[in-house]
């Protein structure tokens, strides 16, 4: 491990960053009664006209969730947080209009893609143009779908999960809870039991999918919490890149959301998939502020499968998430990068899992930390090389960024090793901003705060460079954003 | 009638934490005009260059820095780059992931905006940062790397002349630019500073030794002891003081 700390001797100035997504809808919405029973969970799945299989799936996970209690809720993580009412919650919230699913896009509200225009999402023509398909949810219902029509085409299936329990039950009865079971832990418990909406995927054996698919989250009820699920199936020799951005307005009192999403690539298949996760961070104080527990997991079930993560995290007031992969098949390569920026009080405890179980497996994990304000953030890692993977590899690279004196970065790798065929790297850096650096940008006639963003987006290039270039540069914006105030 | 002079520093003053550096410093540097300092290591040679470029961290205790009329000393090293004044660093600094690409254009554009003028289009960029290169000899994969990230030395003090030359200043300091350059990389970064040198702008050169003075040729030269200039000449003086060595002034 090498560590190398630069003196910074410039003030740190924390100032609230300006959470320019904070606008309300002025939507109505049709919501469940606030907490959560056994009726809630029949509510939510009868809203949805689910099949009665749906809901005892539903109703096993509730009833284990009731019976783990809330002390079931993991707590080795380095983060702290008020108790969470549980019962002081609303499950479900779909805007009014939408009772009924929208056929197409001329169904939808037009009030609704002004608020998505707003979030800079568009869902309509100008997006059909780069060849993005989104499917924007709201709260808990799914809005939109764009681009059908050529997904069809190709054989795509990428719609709302709820709408592909009606539609495609086989693939739901066979996928859902393969790789995240809802026993799996407390928080996939619970959005087992109340999950609302979500994407589902599925891309048939040799099919390359034309366009990359995007789904974007947003929080809008007040009090509402956001179980969203998504799963995605990547057939044998089929490829697919899917895209996630969040968002959520200011609000004072904190808002849940629990997630799950579980990825399968069968033989030669490949999956990528990036997150831009911006929910609100909270005020500059720690009021407020979405907390953000997701489980996300992938099965590269097949021979020569891969599954691919990268996630840039600048939102939430507390962010617990490990994409992980499990290399099943021989030869599957499994990859995680990350960029996680906190500030003011916000907590990240992110990382990855990687199960080496196949031959020759290969992962790769990158994780960029960049700490400001009085945030603290931690890297959580694990990779475990199983008895039967022979000449499985791995290299891990965490690098912590520091931006002030207040703020921290923890690195935390678990490495579990079982077969001596094994090769494994690891490199740790930290570091701060650089004095030096910055006086050199400024040399040059750059403002202070334009080189010290020019400085940390260097830091997170590595990453950035693995999003689809759109999404690319809309990181950079994020991460400029976010950055506002913290040098001065 | 407008005033010649570039550059006046008036009985400056200047300690980095409690250590003083400069002590008393006069200097006046004209349109047109290049200016040597010379001095031994510890001299104050290099804080010269970095105050008047604004480098952190100085504590300027008495006396003003007069730069195109105008005191300088409460602007930020921005303000201050871009009212004209280049610094051509001893260690340009590494900024790794930051494009040279990216960091040449946003300079560009930052220093344009100041003068008025439009953000270059990206081909005229282009364009113009291709003379440039080749003026400093440097590959044609100079765009896309990190800026200085893994160059070697002579690559670095290139670079700067590189920049120099792009972004056009009205005052270049130079700041040790001929160590640890071999004679081929010395007559290159010495032919982009000719280049460079018009009627309108002036250069002051901080340098320990004579060498860089046989190709670029001053009209001044000042000898820094203890932070304070002790003798002053004309180019001869940079000879006579290689010959006798700093014994001779101390």
């Amino acid at each position: 491990m090498t560590s190398q700390d630069n003196v910074i001797s410039r003030k740190t100035k924390i100032e609230d960053k300006k959470y320019k997504w904070g606008f309300d809808f002025n939507i109505e919405s049709d919501v469940a009664p606030r907490g959560l029973n056994e009726d809630t969970v029949r509510f939510i799945s009868a809203k949805k006209n689910e099949p009665d299989w749906m809901l005892e799936w539903r109703l096993r996970a509730f009833n284990l969730w009731l019976q783990q209690g809330e002390e079931a809720a993991p707590k080795w993580a380095e983060i702290s947080f008020e108790d969470i009412n549980y019962q002081d919650i609303i499950y479900y919230a779909a805007p009014k209009s939408k009772n009924d699913a929208p056929e197409s896009l001329d169904d939808v509200d037009p009030e609704l893609i002004e608020s998505f225009n707003k979030l800079g999402i568009p869902l309509a023509e100008q997006k059909k143009l780069t060849g993005v398909a989104i499917d924007a949810v709201l709260d808990s219902v799914s809005v939109a779908t764009t681009y059908k029509d050529k997904l069809e085409e190709a054989g795509v299936i990428f719609c709302p999960i709820s709408e592909a329990v009606q539609k495609h039950p086989d693939l739901i009865k066979k996928y859902l809870g393969s790789v995240v079971p809802y026993s799996d832990n407390f928080y996939a418990t619970l959005n087992s039991a109340v999950f609302s909406d979500g994407s589902f995927v599925y891309v048939p054996p040799g099919v390359r999918c034309p366009i990359e698919l995007m789904t974007y989250f947003r929080i809008n009820e007040v009090d509402t919490g956001q179980f969203e699920r998504t799963l995605i199936i990547a057939d044998e020799g089929s490829y697919v890149s899917y895209l996630e951005g969040c968002t959520a307005p200011m609000r004072k009192t904190h808002q849940l959301h629990a997630a799950v999403v579980e990825l399968v690539a069968l033989k030669d298949a490949e999956i990528k998939y990036s997150t831009l996760q911006n929910w609100y961070p909270g005020d500059k104080d720690g009021n407020g502020g979405v907390y953000n527990f997701v489980t996300k997991r992938g099965a590269a079930r097949g021979e020569n499968s891969k599954i691919s993560w990268t996630q840039v995290e600048t939102g939430s007031a507390i962010t617990w998430k490990y994409p992980s992969v499990i290399l099943q098949g021989d030869n599957s390569v499994g990859e995680f990068y990350s960029v996680a920026l906190v500030n003011n009080y916000q907590q990240a405890d992110t990382g990855t899992k990687m199960i080496h179980i196949g031959k020759n497996t290969k992962s790769t994990i990158i994780a960029k930390g960049i700490s400001a304000g009085k945030a603290q953030n931690t890297y959580r890692g694990q990779v475990s090389i199983m008895p039967n993977a022979d000449n499985a590899r791995n290299f891990t690279q965490c690098d912590s960024l520091l931006i002030g004196d207040e703020c921290g970065a923890h690195t935390v790798p678990y490495i579990e090793v079982k077969n001596p065929t094994a090769q494994m790297g690891h490199e740790a850096t930290t570091s701060k901003v650089n004095d030096d650096q910055l006086f050199y940008l400024q040399q040059r006639g750059i403002d202070l705060e334009e080189a010290n963003y020019m400085v940390i987006n260097g830091f997170c290039r590595g990453i950035f460079k693995e999003l689809p270039f759109e999404f690319a540069m809309e990181a950079s914006q994020l991460l400029r954003v976010s950055l506002e105030g913290t040098v001065g | 009638m407008t005033s010649n002079a570039m550059l006046e520093v008036n009985n400056l003053v200047v300690s980095i934490a409690d250590t003083r550096i400069l002590n008393g410093l006069n200097l006046k540097v004209n349109k047109g005009e290049i200016h040597a300092i010379m001095g031994p290591n510890g001299s104050g040679k290099s804080t010269l260059s970095n105050v008047i470029a604004g480098k952190p961290g100085y504590i300027v205790e008495e006396g003003e820095i007069i730069y195109q009329g105008e005191n300088i000393l409460e602007y930020e090293p921005d303000v201050r780059a871009r009212k004209g004044i280049f610094l051509a660093f001893q260690y340009p600094v590494e900024l790794p992931g930051v494009r040279t690409w990216q960091f040449l254009k946003t300079s560009v554009d930052a220093i344009r905006k100041e003068n008025g003028q439009d953000e270059l289009k990206v081909r005229e960029f282009d364009k113009i940062f291709e003379e440039k290169r080749k003026l400093v000899e440097m590959a044609p994969d100079l765009i896309k790397r990190s800026v200085n990230e893994g160059f070697s030395g002579g690559e670095k003090k290139r670079n700067e002349i590189l920049q120099l030359s792009l972004l056009n200043p009205k005052l270049a300091l130079l700041d040790e630019t001929d160590s640890g350059l071999d004679i081929d990389a010395l007559r290159i970064v010495s032919e982009g500073v000719n280049e460079f040198k018009n009627s309108d702008n002036a250069i002051l050169i901080v340098t320990h030794y004579q060498r860089i003075l046989n190709y670029i040729n001053p009209d001044y030269v000042h000898v820094l002891v203890d932070g304070e200039i002790v003798k002053s000449g004309d180019s001869t003086l940079a000879l006579e003081l290689e010959e006798k060595g700093y014994e001779w002034v101390k």
